[in-house]
């Protein structure tokens, strides 16, 4: 205790020096807080835009899958999968005076399949499907063929045949490669169409942690055995992937090299401390202080210095992070890249700081062991 | 009686390159309870008579018991312990630590020793300071107070752990007369009271008068060495 109380005085005592120290660290924590924050949330955006909403999971078959119900219960239940839906999907085309425009005709099981699409939350215009036979519609594909709500047009499957359809509602996945092809439609209607009763083509999941879905992908591969195919998003997309973690460790990078420059400037300035205060610590030493307590003199303002800075860091990280979301908008006032503050992420940047601070006081501390009663008592 | 400090064929040598050499075979002893002075000219090796004494500085030859024990082969933190327990010091620049109050400055050695501290030995503190006559001050950072004061302070401090040596070092060299008067009349009133032994540094001769023996060192040996008979 009382190293830490000299120690306190001691900061104290010459406070320009020490609320200059507290705010090079604050400006560390700070810059390791934001670029944590920023680059966490790119990564989030971007993994949510790129694969939010589609499966990160698939399984298939040559043939249809029939035994999908008791699949889906047994694959629910592994760590990891958080959502389980099924579509069957068929290739094929719309069909206006003539026109034909190729689409993918999906039949959902609605109220599974909203899970992994956030369907509702993307429909602009009537309704989803309810009743046989009814489609929502792409709005891309909508309005180049003019089309509306309640319209009729046929559907044409290869080697299947034409169906007359009415479009119930239209739907924005802000994807144009989804909105000018897919037809979303209820798993009744395709199966019925297709005269396939009680079989879907395709399990689709979401998982909790992305990046855990190779490893969730071959744990649900042991679980539906060999005949069937798992694919999640990590094969398909490669270089999604390189990129994100590309951006990572840049983000480590960076954080490593503050601390760094956090370490260096904090032990040089208690390198100075030590000089300034060699005359207290002559002191000290002459009515008995023990060089181990003196050496602890200085690892408690390096600890000390190391808490106020973090708490000075994160109090201004977050404040940067407000100010980035608050100004650093697009036209419709959302932030240009949404920023995740992660509690965790900062209690560890705070922590570091902490333990930096306090390694980076052991060079001044070891240096205070080497202060002579004499020089000081000689020199005045 | 006992002798309290002993002091064996001590040589001190400073330099390594070109070595001057201070103090020269000394062999001299203090008894216990007794008011010493040493006087000298500057350079004459007092100081460092007195710090070889105190265990801040070391002997290049010889040996120093204090308290029948031998400093020579003691580890820094031993010595550091002797200090804080036998030895009070008293320099002539005070040394207080700025950072603190009188009174903090006045409980310090004993926080260094045992740390935390009873409701008596605060209790003593307070009536050190009275003692010493800063009973006003005593809440006061040591800067601001006067050099007669903060050396008031650097007194009570020395007293604190009940010390059976007090060395000083020129304690009055920064004083105007009538506090150096004062601060001698403490000196002998707590060697008196407390039976403290004393060793102080004076280049007053008037001053140096008053103690039981005084003792001159010339050149790094002893010139002179009067003891009064009491």
């Amino acid at each position: 205790m009382l190293p830490l109380q000299i120690a306190y005085r001691f900061l104290r005592s010459s406070l320009g020096q020490t609320i200059s120290i507290v705010l090079g660290i604050s400006v560390g924590v700070s810059v390791q807080v934001f670029i944590g924050s920023l680059i966490g949330g790119l990564q989030d955006s971007l993994v949510q835009t790129t694969i939010g909403n589609s499966s990160q999971i698939t399984i298939v078959q040559e043939e249809n899958i029939t035994e999908y119900q008791s699949i889906r219960e047994d694959i629910i239940n592994i760590d990891g999968v958080e959502t389980v839906a099924y579509a069957l999907d068929i290739p094929g085309s719309i069909i206006i005076d003539e026109d034909s425009t190729p689409i993918l005709l999906r039949g959902f099981d609605l109220e599974l399949s909203e899970d992994i699409y956030e369907l509702q939350e993307k429909l602009v215009e009537g309704k989803y499907p309810s009743e046989l036979n009814e489609i929502a519609i792409g709005i891309d594909m909508f309005e180049e063929l003019s089309l509306s709500v309640g319209d009729t047009v046929t559907i044409d499957i290869p080697l299947v045949g034409s169906e007359i359809v009415t479009i119930s509602g239209v739907y924005d996945f802000n994807v144009a490669q989804i909105n000018t092809l897919w037809i979303i439609s209820d798993l009744n209607t395709v199966q019925t169409m297709l005269g396939v009763p009680g079989e879907i083509s395709k399990i689709e999941m979401q998982v909790g942690d992305v990046f855990e879905a190779a490893n969730i992908a071959s744990l649900v591969y042991e679980q539906v055995g060999a005949e069937y195919e798992v694919t999640n998003w990590i094969d398909q997309n490669q270089e999604l992937l390189s990129g994100l973690q590309a951006q990572g460790s840049s983000s480590l990078m960076i954080q490593v090299f503050v601390t760094i420059s956090v370490v260096l400037g904090i032990s040089s300035v208690l390198a100075i401390t030590v000089i300034q205060k060699s005359k207290q610590i002559g002191i000290l030493k002459a009515v008995g202080i023990k060089d181990r307590t003196a050496s602890f003199i200085f690892l408690s303002q390096g600890f000390l210095l190391g808490i106020l800075g973090a708490i000075g860091g994160v109090l201004l990280g977050l404040l940067l992070t407000y100010m980035f979301t608050t100004f650093a908008v697009d036209p419709d006032g959302n932030p240009v890249v949404p920023l995740l503050i992660e509690p965790t992420f900062i209690m560890i940047s705070a922590f570091v700081a902490i333990i930096s601070a306090s390694i980076a006081s052991i060079i001044p501390a070891r240096k205070s062991s080497k202060v002579s009663i004499i020089e000081v008592i000689k020199n005045g | 009686m006992d002798n309290i400090i002993q002091v064996n064929n001590v040589d001190k040598i400073y330099g390594k390159t070109i070595k001057t050499q201070v103090l020269f075979d000394l062999n001299i002893g203090f008894e216990k309870e007794s008011f010493n002075s040493i006087i000298g000219q500057s350079g004459s090796g007092k100081s460092t008579l007195l710090n070889i004494i105190g265990t801040l500085d070391t002997p290049t030859n010889g040996e120093v018991f204090i308290a029948g024990k031998s400093t020579k082969n003691m580890t820094k933190n031993q010595l550091a312990e002797l200090r804080g327990k036998t030895l009070g010091f008293i320099f002539q620049f005070h040394y207080l630590l700025p950072e603190f109050t009188a009174i903090e400055n006045v409980l310090m050695p004993l926080r260094i020793n045992g740390g935390k501290i009873s409701k008596e030995q605060l209790g003593r503190a307070h009536e050190l300071m009275d003692f010493v006559g800063l009973t006003e001050v005593k809440d006061n950072l040591a800067n601001n107070m006067s050099g007669g004061q903060q050396q008031r302070v650097a007194i009570a401090r020395a007293l604190m752990n009940n010390p059976e040596i007090i060395l000083a070092d020129e304690p009055t060299g920064n004083l105007d007369s009538d506090t150096t008067e004062t601060v001698y009349e403490l000196l002998r009133d707590i060697n008196k009271k407390f039976k403290t032994t004393f060793i102080i540094i004076t280049h007053d001769r008037r001053i140096a008068e008053k103690a039981d023996r005084i003792i001159e060192i010339k050149d790094g040996r002893i010139n002179l060495d009067i003891k009064k008979n009491i």
